[in-house]
């Protein structure tokens, strides 16, 4: 086996702790957002005051660690300046990276901080070569995190035709719709990750027993049933039951997460710079624990080791999982 | 009919209409007579032509469109082309590439890919899947070339308000969805080769059995959304027929209508009359409903707290 190529581990923090922890677990890199609707995972209790951010940003500075900062939701009209005076804070607290996915906002990033490094977020869904190289040219954008619809093999061609560096997700949730291009949040609940940083948000979430079944429901529509006393999953507007026509099921999705540990070597091959692990709203052990699982299975890669599947598995606590449109079936 | 320049239409308070592209797989000889009962008969200004959804129905109809865009040009309309929604393969890219070879008409991007391709000097128009959600967004478009914007459906009135007086500014018109099932995303994979027990690579185009989307309901049997292929849509149709006063009043210029199976014609007739005064909001309604029955209308994401929110009939 020959040796791999390095690849970066780019973790989620929804909390400075849960930074801390994926630093000291190993990550390279961590990506977060501030405690507001600039990013995409704007839940209640989450995310960073700019203080924290400051200091979060120091504490990885000092642990050899990269701080990148998910600026990935569409400023609002009338309200720009709210988006554009975060952009100003990061470069300010010396972020590594801003993860944008606004047309305006790369514009306005990139002409008043031009030393600040630009991620385009997977929000902007940039699934090809040219879409890639128009932000590249336009905007400088040094890092493309690729949306979750492509296969390996177009990762790759993508890869042969761009002076950029791609990341793709890796493990966690998984949309199945191209992202930010998904308005099935704010159809049924009135709250969009586009605008409010949130998808099916739990405001609108409500359980319910009906004949003796738990009925889940979004923004009042019943997405979901099971047998009362069963674990009801959270119903997640693309990984709910509908009926189309004679097929009665998962139309979009099952509940699945996404788990393409046993592709990171054809990943590096296909030429990606860096993994992204889903998961800013999960808990401070289960960041430490995913990250500390993956970190040991990229030093096994690099070092050309087979990579232990058996312990990731074991982190999606018996859920399904998926290889997503990694896997060209998938479609 | 010549097309009005939109500048005329503000101060006019009438709309410039235009016929968005189709949505769904019809067979070749239904997308020609659809479109030539267009040419003939609507009064809509503004046509877009190209498959939005998926790029393997094209060759079904791709050797008609010469002939319907001529038709549609007789009949007074301006024809514009326009992109798919989600550009991976080769093949997407290249028709994307060739979209901007061509200048005799004006294209509309449905994906940002198109911009790679974009020329200084030629004017373009704005799909609403693409992402324009702020008054930096438009500006920067318009600086490239955009001189219509289709807003994306979800934005609520304030930020339409904002962004039609933003178009305004750097002279660029902006258009509303105003009738028809709402495009909410855009995927991968296709959902009904899934609906089958298919793939998308191996689809036998089931979609072609459902010309307006196939009706997907919820556990409790409420009709919610509608697939097709790697779209899915609202199951509602928008319908602004009645807020034409408040979208005039924030200055929008253009009103998206999209094609429908049924009397379309009639559909583009009702929306003009109201435009032009010439019948009342209230009797439109009951004409659009009358040329409907099976429709449910929302103005949800416009107006109400959320985008499924019913339209209170009037």
């Amino acid at each position: 086996m020959t040796v791999g190529q390095a690849l970066e581990l780019v973790c989620p923090a929804g909390t400075p702790a849960a930074l801390r922890a994926a630093v000291e677990a190993g990550a390279h890199a961590v990506y977060c957002g501030f405690n507001d609707e600039t990013n995409a995972r704007n839940f209640p209790g989450l995310n960073f005051s700019r203080e924290e951010m400051a200091e979060a940003i120091a504490f990885a500075h000092r642990h050899g660690a990269k701080v990148l900062v998910a600026l990935n939701t569409f400023p609002r009209a009338g309200a720009f300046s709210q988006w554009s005076a975060a952009v100003d804070d990061c470069a300010r607290f010396g972020a590594d990276a801003v993860i944008l996915a606004d047309l305006g906002l790369l514009e306005d990033a990139s002409r008043r901080h031009p030393g600040l490094r630009l991620h385009l977020s997977v929000q902007a869904a940039a699934a090809n070569a040219d879409a890639i190289n128009f932000y590249v040219r336009t905007f400088g954008v040094k890092r493309i995190v690729l949306p979750r619809v492509l296969t390996v093999q177009e990762i790759a061609a993508i890869n042969r035709e761009i002076e950029a560096e791609t990341e793709v997700f890796i493990f966690g949730g998984l949309c199945v719709m191209a992202e930010g291009r998904c308005s099935l949040s704010s159809y049924a609940t009135g709250k969009s990750p586009n605008m409010n940083g949130a998808c099916s948000p739990a405001s609108h979430v409500e359980y319910r027993e009906e004949g003796g079944a738990l009925v889940s429901r979004l923004g009042g529509f019943a997405i979901h049933r099971v047998a009362a006393g069963q674990p009801a999953p959270y119903p997640t507007l693309c990984k709910g039951v509908f009926e189309a026509g004679d097929y009665k099921g998962h139309v979009f999705e099952d509940p699945v997460s996404l788990d393409a540990a046993a592709l990171i070597p054809q990943l590096a091959e296909a030429g990606v710079t860096a993994l992204k692990i889903e998961g800013r709203q999960r808990s401070r052990a289960y960041t430490e624990a995913v990250v500390r699982s993956f970190r040991r299975a990229l030093n096994d890669h690099a070092a050309g080791r087979p990579i232990a599947a058996g312990e990731l598995r074991a982190l999606t606590e018996g859920q399904q999982t998926t290889a997503g449109a990694y896997r060209k079936t998938w479609r | 009919m010549t097309p009005r320049r939109w500048e005329d239409m503000v101060a006019d308070r009438i709309f410039n209409l235009t016929l968005g592209p189709l949505q769904f797989n019809w067979s070749a000889q239904k997308f020609v007579d659809f479109y030539a009962a267009i040419a003939d008969e609507a009064p809509v200004d503004r046509v877009v032509i190209g498959e939005l959804v998926c790029s393997k129905r094209a060759p079904f109809y791709a050797d008609r469109i010469p002939a319907v865009i001529e038709r549609l040009e007789r009949g007074g309309k301006q024809v514009i082309l326009g992109s798919l929604a989600l550009v991976t393969l080769e093949r997407e890219r290249r028709a994307a590439r060739e979209l901007f070879e061509q200048t005799e008409h004006e294209v509309e991007i449905n994906d940002l890919t198109l911009m790679n391709w974009v020329r200084d000097e030629t004017p373009f128009s704005v799909g609403p899947l693409v992402n324009v959600y702020n008054e930096a967004t438009l500006a920067f478009l318009a600086e490239k070339g955009a001189r219509l914007v289709c807003l994306p459906p979800e934005l609520p009135i304030a930020s339409v308000d904002a962004l039609a007086k933003a178009g305004k500014g750097c002279r660029v018109g902006v258009e509303v969805w105003a009738y028809g099932r709402i495009p909410l995303a855009v995927s991968g994979r296709c959902y009904h080769a899934r609906a089958h027990g298919l793939s998308k690579d191996s689809c036998h185009f089931v979609c072609e059995n459902d010309p307006d989307g196939l009706a997907t309901k919820t556990l409790d049997g409420v009709d919610f959304l509608a697939i097709n292929g790697i779209q899915t849509l609202s199951y509602q149709f928008a319908n602004l027929i009645g807020r034409m006063d408040r979208l005039a009043e924030a200055g929008v210029t253009h009103l998206r209508l999209s094609p429908h199976t049924g009397d379309f014609v009639a559909v583009t007739k009702v929306f003009a009359d109201v435009a032009a005064s010439r019948i009342s909001a209230r009797e439109g309604f009951a004409l659009l409903s009358g040329a409907n029955p099976e429709a449910a209308f929302t103005d949800g994401f416009l107006f109400g707290n959320c985008g499924a929110a019913a339209l209170a009939p009037f």
